[in-house]
């Protein structure tokens, strides 16, 4: 088997492994049993907590972490629109980048609130190392907040009828001191010793062998790439990204960025099992995303290793593949995982231009971001999932002729309303705003000439693409697309924004509800959800739910490309 | 005569008032009911639209010709989801009528009733003018014109009418067997009646509006898939709309025809066009099981119970217990104890006692018996038996008072009888020990003799989940015995009334559904506390009352056969929901080829079931979903068969053949329609 393959099987095989006892581990954080960690991290915790005047051991209801939720995010949002708005001024600007504009600070400010990380800004030039370091810090919290109302709907699937499920902020602290804190600092190390700079020092300058003078972008970047892996963030500290040089040195980095973009969003499905005790739950939920995350992911090696079709069709043969828009150190392969796990996970960060993805690997991508829940984002992937979950109860608890219920909660009519809600709220945000974007272009060709690189079936699928980004809280882009003007920075900031929280609320509203209700204990009438059988039917349920509804659309795009090629 | 009526599904008579519904139907105020067929109204009224703009001269839609039969279609789709629920609702009401039949404008004695004092003026008024409390008369040989409870006299009655069974039964005033009901005639005696029920109140009467639809209210279940169904359908709007302005920046016009046959072929119209149909039949099935329910919701909770509570007698064994077995004492012949046994047993009228004289299988002429005196049993001496002229007192009865008889003549207890008492009890059975002149001479084993072929039905409900209850007033060793021989998980020993309760109570606080069925008034509160109670149509007023069903043929196993018609119901909705959903997958790739091939030829490649044209695409897939619905008719009124596998086999089976069937299906419906279409388009 080529080495390119085994690179990748290799950073598969390493990710569960490493997985399932992070997993174990989360989920004694999540239970509030001691760690190693504790006694390096509990002073930190305590010094937050007194600061804020706030009691871990409080439990709230579900209404009440929402609330938590929504007022730190909002919090957030004001801090952040103030730095971004005039870091040109503030300190750390040794290059002395300016301020954003309003709907630029908007649309980057939500960017990374929702742990999307869509940049239509490069970070070399546009923004100061304090911007990088406020970025940074969202990319602790932006994930930690997702992780925490993960815990909490993990806790509201206890075997126990309760409204009180622990504490938000609790969840909130710990998941950045005992899970993402300790997991960036190894990572970042790694990085540091492999040449990513990590430095405040602005540009450095020095004459190349031509004789030409170059200034080479630095700053503190390792410690930013190590968290923006492992969030599931995916903003970049250079434009570029992960194919930086310098934020992505070698094949090594590749395999430790890459292993920590599924990492996380991995052990928070073993965590799962760990806090319940039902581990083969746990293990239906990793086999339902595997399946899903390996049929995108083998045909996009296969297509991206069997090269262009345009290119082979004039009689060039291309040994390694399409290499357009690919880092050659890294080479088809790794750059094709690469591309399945950032859009699957949406983390969303890229070592390879995804513009240049063949059609249907473009489009395997897109499906990840669609369907968002093969492992998807840390701890939201799970909620998105766990929609999935309660309407595949539903249909075949009634299947086997009971009223559904789910881990001894009878699933009634107002949790399907959020949950019927919540699955068809992504394919309204991506296909309204792709419809909007199509019809603006259509119909004033002239007027938006500069949004769309390449015209036809190729500009639709960027379109398509920015916005199931935005509405999957991915970050990365297709690029090829003008996105730095107020239209696409405003709409794709709402997509994201309501993307992010509408898909965070519903789930912790049903699992809210469902706590509260009677517990029903098992008889063999009831349903097993820890089956392969159960797992083939959420499984369908994605399919005709979540990526069929994009076929249409789907079929304008990337597959109209795709034939158009042969 | 209930047990007679066909089960075939489509009869003429049903079927043409089903045909004239199915047109009513379109009403605008009774289509807003589904969501998901309200969506094809609206289709089919802007097609209409589009068709007549053709007509009127404009050029970019398509043929005329192929816009009306697409509207056509969409009529169609609709009628066929109409009939669906018309023809449901008929064969409901044909069942309930037949039943109602039988107490149409019967002539009733009142009695009229002035001051305080019911005199003897006996007016007769047809039964529709009866009232509630009004008191009537009833006669050998009249036909009884009400519901109603005896208050005073005794009657034995012919049910036939209602339960289908022959023998006569015997109704009371007091106890609980003072019920009667309209349409049932009294064979002997006369009896007076209170009615309980006003004219058009009584529960047939509310099934019948149950199932009419007027007052049929979705039930929770049904809600929660309704508003699924309707988030599919908003799906499918998203995804249908956007397909303009996509369609627009590729420069592919898509005709409105495309646009809503899309839209229609994508929505869930199968299961949309069959859901209440499949409420309804629920409720009819029951009813041809010959079981009132008094609301959709009771048929569904049904299928969801986890205990079950039974009483042993009539359920679990049949009737009484029956003597096996005869013991006599050392010293005493064989013969002479069985004489002595069936004496003692002569005026005994107990079926205790007739099977002691069955088990004996003496001739009775030969006992002379004249002269003798007969004593009673009672409750004091629990003991009963026979004075002859000669002298000779035979006792039986428990063993303990027949000890205390012998004893206190100065006779002890024959320490075999004694282990003979101890072996017989712990079998379950309950020893009767016989005395001829204060000695005792033996001892009769009574069993109870557990009806044939309960085991495998408890089976069944356990493998269902369901956990069977027996309730008895025998002692805990009698009932632990019984319990294990019949298979029922758990029992109820040394019941009262409110054991029962409490036992429900319990069971509910640990989340768990409780069915049981009663028939007693003290049984009333336990029948109101249980998810399901079933109360037996013999039952008084009150327990009918408390319940939630009425089974007409006082059949205590009746609730297994209940237990299956609710799950049935779930299933057939949960099954055909997974195949209208996974049709949707053929009729992607009919119709989106189709909308893009005229302005995009490459993707031809999509087209992979090989459809002729971009119009035959789109009718044969509107043909077939509008198809799809009668085919789909007999099983949505049957219902989808139950097999008691398991929870996971069940829906590995049913994922199989409803799911994976509903992703090739229309495939192969498709192309065949489309072999048929593609000759003209």
């Amino acid at each position: 088997m080529n080495t390119e393959i085994i690179g990748i099987i290799i950073m598969f095989l390493a990710t569960v492994a490493l997985a399932i006892p992070l997993g174990s581990y989360i989920g004694k954080v999540y239970n509030g049993n001691s760690t190693w960690a504790d006694p390096i991290f509990n002073p930190l915790d305590k010094i937050f907590f007194k600061f804020t005047g706030i009691n871990p051991s409080n439990e709230m209801n579900w209404k009440q972490h929402l609330a938590a939720l929504l007022t730190i995010n909002l919090l957030w949002f004001l801090f952040s629109m103030f730095i971004l708005m005039n870091m040109g001024w503030l300190p750390l600007n040794p290059d002395g980048n300016p301020s954003m504009g309003a709907d630029l600070a908007f649309n980057t400010t939500i960017s990374f609130v929702s742990n999307t990380n869509l940049q239509h800004y490069s970070g070399e030039s546009g923004v100061s190392y304090l911007g990088q370091m406020v970025l940074m810090l969202f990319q602790f919290i932006s994930a930690a907040a997702g992780m925490a109302v993960c815990a909490v709907v993990f806790m509201a699937m206890k075997e126990k009828t309760t409204e009180k499920l622990g504490n938000f902020y609790n969840f909130f602290i710990k998941s950045c001191t005992r899970v993402l804190l300790p997991l960036s600092i190894v990572v970042a190390t790694i990085l540091l010793f492999n040449g990513t700079p990590m430095t405040f020092k602005g540009k450095q300058q020095f004459v190349s062998l031509q004789g030409d003078t170059v200034n080479v972008s630095r700053g503190p970047a390792a410690a930013m790439v190590a968290i923006k892996q492992l969030g599931t963030n995916g903003g970049g500290f250079f434009g570029t990204n992960s194919a930086h040089p310098l934020e992505n040195p070698n094949y090594f980095t590749n395999m430790v960025e890459n292993v920590s973009i599924i990492l996380i969003p991995i052990a928070m499905v073993f965590a799962l099992g760990f806090i319940l005790k039902r581990k083969r739950f746990a293990w239906m939920v990793f086999g339902v995303m595997t399946i899903g995350f390996l049929l995108l992911l083998i045909p996009t090696i296969h297509n991206e290793a069997s090269g262009n079709h345009a290119i082979s069709k004039i009689g060039i043969t291309q040994p390694l593949g399409s290499m357009e828009g690919k880092e050659v150190r890294l080479g088809s392969a790794a750059s094709s995982f690469w591309a399945i796990t950032t859009t699957c996970t949406s983390n969303g960060s890229v070592n390879a231009m995804h513009d240049s993805l063949t059609p249907l690997s473009g489009m395997f991508a897109m499906l990840g971001m669609m369907v968002n829940s093969f492992y998807g984002g840390v701890g939201v992937g799970f909620l998105n999932f766990y929609i999935f979950i309660i309407i595949a109860v539903f249909i075949s608890g009634l299947m086997v002729g009971r009223t559904p219920e789910f881990l001894g909660k009878k699933i009634e009519a107002k949790e399907m309303k959020i949950a019927a809600i919540i699955a068809l709220l992504h394919p309204l945000l991506i296909l309204s705003a792709t419809a909007l974007s199509s019809w603006l272009y259509a119909h004033h060709p002239t007027a938006y000439a500069g949004w769309l690189n390449n015209p036809g079936n190729h500009g639709f699928s960027e379109m398509l693409y920015e916005y199931t980004s935005s509405s999957a809280n991915n970050g990365s882009g297709f690029e090829g697309l003008g996105d730095n003007t107020p239209f696409w920075n405003i709409s794709c900031g709402i997509v994201m924004l309501l993307s992010r929280f509408l898909p965070i609320i519903g789930p912790l509203a049903i699992a809210g509800i469902l706590a509260k209700k009677k517990f029903v204990p098992p008889s063999a009438g009831t349903l097993q959800t820890d089956t392969g059988t159960f797992g083939i039917m959420v499984f369908a349920v994605i399919l005709i739910i979540a990526a069929l509804s994009f076929f249409p659309a789907l079929a304008l795009g990337p597959i109209a490309e795709y034939f158009g090629m042969r | 005569m209930v047990k007679q009526s066909s089960n075939k599904i489509f009869q003429g008579g049903l079927v043409n008032e089903a045909l004239k519904q199915s047109f009513i139907k379109l009403h605008p105020k009774t289509m807003f009911r589904n969501p998901v067929m309200f969506c094809v109204w609206v289709g089919t009224l802007v097609m209409a639209a589009v068709s007549i703009w053709i007509a009127a001269g404009e050029k970019n839609q398509g043929s005329l010709a192929y816009n009306t039969i697409v509207t056509a279609i969409l009529l169609v789709t609709l009628l066929f989801a109409n009939f669906a629920e018309a023809i449901a609702e008929a064969r409901g009401k044909a069942q309930a009528d037949s039943l109602r039949k039988t107490r149409e404008e019967t002539p009733a004695k009142w009695i009229q009733a002035v001051g305080e004092i019911y005199t003897n003026e006996i007016k007769i008024v047809p039964s529709s003018q009866l009232k509630k409390g009004d008191v009537f008369l009833c006669e050998a040989g009249d036909v009884i014109p009400m519901d109603g409870e005896i208050i005073q006299g005794i009657a034995t009655i012919d049910e036939s009418a209602i339960t289908g069974e022959s023998a006569p039964v015997i109704r009371e005033s007091g106890g609980d067997k003072s019920s009667v009901t309209g349409g049932t005639k009294v064979l002997s005696d006369s009896i007076q009646v209170r009615v309980t029920t006003e004219p058009g109140e009584s529960f047939l009467d509310k099934m019948i509006a149950l199932v009419e639809g007027a007052s049929r209210q979705k039930t929770p279940n049904e809600i929660a898939l309704t508003i699924l169904l309707a988030g599919f359908t908003l799906v499918f709007i998203i995804v249908c709309v956007t397909l303009k302005p996509f369609g627009d920046y590729a420069n592919t016009p898509i005709t409105i025809a495309a646009f809503i046959s899309l839209f229609v072929c994508l929505i869930p119209t199968t299961i949309g066009g069959l859901l209440s149909a499949i409420g309804i039949a629920g409720m009819d099935r029951a009813l041809r099981a010959n079981v009132i329910t008094k609301s959709g919701k009771a048929v569904e909770t049904a299928g969801d119970i986890d205990v079950l509570l039974l009483d042993k007698t009539g359920t679990i064994t049949i009737g009484n217990r029956k003597a096996t077995k005869f013991y006599p004492a050392n010293g005493v012949e064989e013969k002479a104890f069985v004489e002595a046994c069936v004496l003692s047993s002569l005026a005994d009228d107990t079926p205790e006692g007739k099977s002691i004289i069955e088990l004996a299988n003496l001739d009775k002429k030969t006992f002379d018996i004249a002269g003798a005196s007969f004593i009673e049993f009672t409750a004091e001496t629990r003991s009963s038996g026979i004075n002859l002229p000669n002298g000779t007192r035979i006792r039986k009865g428990a063993a303990d008072s027949i000890r205390n008889i012998a004893a206190r003549a100065g006779n002890n207890f024959p320490t075999e009888t004694a282990s003979h008492v101890q072996a017989i009890s712990s079998n379950g059975g309950t020893p009767l020990v016989v005395c001829q002149n204060e000695k005792v001479i033996g001892v009769i084993e009574l069993q109870d003799i557990i009806k044939p072929g309960i085991q495998e039905r408890f089976e069944r409900l356990r493998k269902m989940g369901v956990k069977t209850v027996m309730v008895t007033g025998d002692n805990p060793l009698t009932a632990k015995f019984i319990a294990g021989k019949a298979g029922v998980d758990d029992f109820i020993a040394e019941a009262k009334p409110e054991d029962k309760m409490n036992y429900i109570k319990a069971e509910q606080q640990g989340g768990k559904l409780v069915a049981m069925m009663g028939d007693g008034t003290n049984d009333a509160p336990a029948l109101a506390q249980a998810d399901v109670g079933v109360a037996m149509n013999s039952g008084t007023a009150a327990a009918k009352e408390a319940g939630n069903m009425v089974d007409l043929d006082n059949d205590p196993t009746k609730l297994i056969e209940i237990v299956e018609i609710g799950k049935q119901l779930l299933m057939t909705r949960g099954t055909l929901t997974t195949f209208s959903t996974a049709n949707d997958v053929a009729k992607y790739f009919a119709i989106v080829p189709a909308l893009f091939i005229a302005s995009i030829p490459a993707l031809q490649g999509m087209n992979i079931m090989k459809l002729h044209s971009p119009e035959s695409a789109i009718l044969s897939a509107v043909i077939f979903n509008a198809i799809i619905i009668p085919a789909l008719i007999p099983l949505a009124l049957r219902g989808v068969a139950y097999k008691p596998i398991g929870a996971s086999a069940l829906l590995r089976r049913n994922l199989l053949i409803y799911g994976l069937g509903g992703v090739i299906v229309p495939f192969i419906g498709i192309k065949l329609t489309d072999m048929l279409v593609g000759i003209w388009f």
